[in-house]
């Protein structure tokens, strides 16, 4: 990148980046996703996961998680942008480390092994409401719910315990106690 | 039971309650069912331009003079990604058009099948908001809603794609009921308490500017009205961008004529320098910063802006206000005169010395370039065009590149909605389709292209629309031969290579001229250049008028890439000292 203090490129100001959570209430109609998630690559932002479904089927509202990193300055951006979307019907944002929201991933893995190796994974599991989906002599599905460094932590110590595959959704957030987003 | 009506009559009868007069478009398979019906609807009028982006300039040209959205109908495929280009750029300026598409019957969606292509996919993100109707049901719906998202807010274009099967459908059609007209107040986000801090900057500032921007334009001619008076109370200076010329008048002493790279000595400078900045319906667009990080440093700024992604974007603010401009500025105005606040008697001193300042710089006469006897100077021939017709009500659009700044900075501007040029997308080939669209708003008005010949040639087929509907358009070609621009930069940044900029084999454009149906003029001495322009001003039916300029004329004065606003090159004599750096090369 030639020199950054010029006329024609972004600030010089390294500002700092922030893991924020953006949650999107849009009508459930086609294309929707991609208007939100074109928004993001057209524009630039990155997105770490995204998690979507329809959470009111009457009024046919989905709700999207987003996980992103920006300065103050793009985060803001991402949540002007979106609610300029037609079908967007409010937008709620949080940092990561923010103590009144929960944010839960949840990832299912699957142990192939011998019975002492599959039991070691299933107790390394145990802190993370780990539930057996299926079992079977040689293998099992284990699924938890956790904070999404925490899952990543787990990928790499089951491995010795003869993981083979890992499926994992984006992470999804909700506020403690009565508030409500708004 | 109440009457059936076909997909194809529900698209006419929404198209008669919105007031549409024009429709620009092309037909093709998929929309073969519109175009049967359009015989009878005697109120509404197609123009049959040639290639679908002509359409879109066209309608774009239309919407900008007119102030009413722009109407364009196209077929699947080719028609829908031809248009592109044209709903891009009125993403970019923010001009109101509806776009129907055809669309291949619902059955064959995702086949592939003949001239289907994702067009809702395609126009994604280059338009405010697009539909693909797939139930009859939903259409008159679809289509109201297309021209409120078009018009309202931030104006922009939309587009409905209308399968072929749902043009045939049947269905019964009620009037939408009229909404309440809410006056722009749901897209008002400012108080009092604003207003007032605002006021409150403005007492005490010494060396304040308004920057004005298309936004005031697209507030409508009332915006254009409240932001002279608000000028005038005030006694500041103002500079306007590229869209926003004419909302102020160009020959008025307290404008600073425009801003930006190729804006005057004086708006930069004193842009650099203020310490009170009010934009007004701009947004700091990267042509008007220059280097953001020295970007006028000591000024407390304040953002006049309806559209809320626009705020602290590029520039961070001090005081946003949240709104439609002329609802803003009449806010303002109201406020001063309710308060008796006369800032022009108060601040009298204090900006005095700012005025006694913008005069230094005013006296360098950044616009100045050295006249020949010889050869047609471009800067000439536009000051002439402009003296020959500034006493007509004339609209000027552009096509892009160095005839764009010339005529920007030497034609002035008394009124809003006479300027249409491609300023956020820099569309070679808009001028010419958009002046057809102007003429077609304003049949009895002169309209000219101000043209360059690269790139009036990318949508030279219009001419044919043009002499189809007896539009006198006015083609006026500084023709120096090559991308001037381009050549511009290569001087200045590449060593005087000209790689692939020169054209080497230019029609002749009297006799394309003739071709087509319409006069040709050419000029090439500056002592013929007077009678020439008359002769064309007085011609009653389009012409092209092909002027040879000096090849060699650069573009000052002018912000190098990589410098801040009081930094500029004033022209030749000064290009050496100034000389863009390496680094700086990469950023044009």
């Amino acid at each position: 990148m030639a020199n950054p203090k010029s006329a024609y490129s972004v600030s010089t100001k390294k500002e700092k980046t922030d893991t924020h959570i953006i949650v999107v209430w849009v009508d459930n109609e086609a294309g929707v996703l991609a208007r939100v998630v074109g928004l993001f690559s057209g524009r630039g932002y990155n997105i770490e996961s995204l998690a979507v479904a329809e959470v009111d089927a009457k009024k046919n509202i989905s709700r999207i998680t987003i996980v992103t990193t920006g300065t103050p300055q793009v985060i803001d951006q991402i949540k002007l942008q979106l609610k300029k979307l037609v079908p967007v019907h409010k937008v709620a944002d949080f940092k990561r480390n923010d103590k009144g929201v929960i944010f839960k991933e949840m990832a299912l893995f699957k142990v192939v092994g011998n019975t002492n190796k599959i039991k070691k994974a299933i107790s390394a599991c145990k802190k993370y409401n780990a539930v057996i989906l299926d079992k079977t002599k040689k293998s099992n599905v284990i699924q938890i719910t956790a904070l999404r460094r925490e899952i990543d932590k787990m990928t790499k110590n089951l491995k010795k315990f003869g993981l083979v595959s890992v499926s994992r959704t984006g992470a999804v957030a909700m506020t403690r106690g009565d508030k409500i987003f708004n | 039971m109440s009457k059936l009506y076909s997909g194809a009559e529900i698209v006419f009868k929404c198209l008669e309650d919105q007031d549409v007069e024009f429709i620009f478009g092309y037909p093709g398979g998929a929309v073969l069912p519109i175009y049967d019906e359009l015989k009878n609807h005697s109120s509404i009028k197609h123009i049959l331009v040639r290639h679908e982006q002509g359409a879109g300039h066209a309608a774009e040209g239309y919407a900008r003079s007119s102030g009413k959205p722009g109407v364009v109908l196209v077929t699947s495929g080719p028609g829908a990604t031809n248009v592109v280009t044209a709903l891009t750029d009125a993403y970019m300026d923010s001009v109101p058009l509806v776009c129907i598409s055809g669309q291949v019957p619902t059955h064959l969606i995702g086949t592939d099948a003949f001239q289907e292509c994702d067009t809702t996919g395609i126009t994604r993100p280059c338009t405010k908001h697009n539909w693909l109707v797939k139930d009859i049901k939903d259409l008159s719906k679809i289509l109201h809603e297309a021209f409120r998202v078009a018009t309202t807010g931030r104006p922009g274009p939309v587009l409905v794609d209308i399968p072929k099967d749902i043009q045939f459908a049947k269905i019964n059609y009620s009037k939408p009921k009229t909404e309440k007209k809410l006056n722009g107040k749901s897209l008002n986000h400012f108080s009092q308490n604003d207003i007032n801090k605002l006021i409150d900057l403005m007492n005490k500032s010494k060396k304040p500017i308004f920057y004005s921007g298309g936004g005031v334009i697209n507030s409508g001619p009332e915006a254009s009205e409240s932001l002279r008076e608000l000028v005038q109370l005030t006694g500041f200076p103002i500079t306007s961008t590229l869209q926003g010329l004419g909302a102020y008048p160009g020959d008025d002493n307290q404008f600073l004529g425009m801003l930006g790279m190729h804006g005057t000595y004086e708006a930069n400078n004193a842009m650099h320098d203020c310490d009170l900045l009010i934009n007004v319906g701009a947004r700091f667009d990267d042509r008007i910063t220059g280097k953001i990080d020295e970007f006028s440093p000591n000024s407390k700024k304040v953002h006049i802006d309806i559209d809320p992604s626009s705020i602290n974007k590029i520039i961070k603010v001090d005081l946003a206000l949240v709104g439609d401009v002329n609802n803003v500025i009449k806010s303002i105005n109201k406020t001063l005169k309710s308060k008796k606040i006369d800032l022009k008697k108060s601040n009298k001193q204090k900006i005095s010395k700012w005025w006694e300042q913008i005069q230094k710089w005013r006296t360098k006469n950044s616009l100045n370039f050295k006249n020949s006897d010889t050869n047609i100077k471009p800067q000439h021939a536009v000051q002439r065009l402009y003296e020959l017709t500034k006493n007509k009500d004339t609209f000027i659009t552009t096509e892009v590149g160095q005839h764009q700044m010339w005529a920007a900075q030497h034609y002035k501007f008394n009124k809003p909605n006479r300027w249409m040029t491609s300023g956020g997308l820099g569309t070679m080939g808009y001028g010419l389709p958009a002046a057809v669209g102007v003429q077609i708003a304003h049949p009895k008005k002169l309209v000219i292209d101000i043209a360059g010949e690269a790139s009036v040639l990318m949508t030279m087929q219009e001419m044919s629309t043009a002499v189809q509907y007896n539009l006198p358009i006015k083609i006026f070609i500084l023709n120096n031969q090559y991308m001037g621009m381009v050549r511009q930069w290569q001087e200045l940044l590449h060593e005087k290579n000209y790689s692939e900029s020169y054209s080497e084999a230019l029609p002749d454009f009297i006799k394309l001229a003739e071709a087509y149906g319409c006069k040709g003029i050419m000029a090439d001495k500056p002592s013929d250049l007077d009678e020439k322009i008359k002769e064309m001003v007085q011609y009653d039916g389009p012409v092209i008028f092909d002027c040879r300029v000096d090849p060699n004329e650069n573009c000052f004065p002018m912000i190098p890439s990589g410098k801040p606003h009081n930094q500029m090159i004033l022209g030749p004599s000064e290009k050496e000292e100034n000389k863009i750096t390496g680094k700086g090369k990469a950023l044009v």
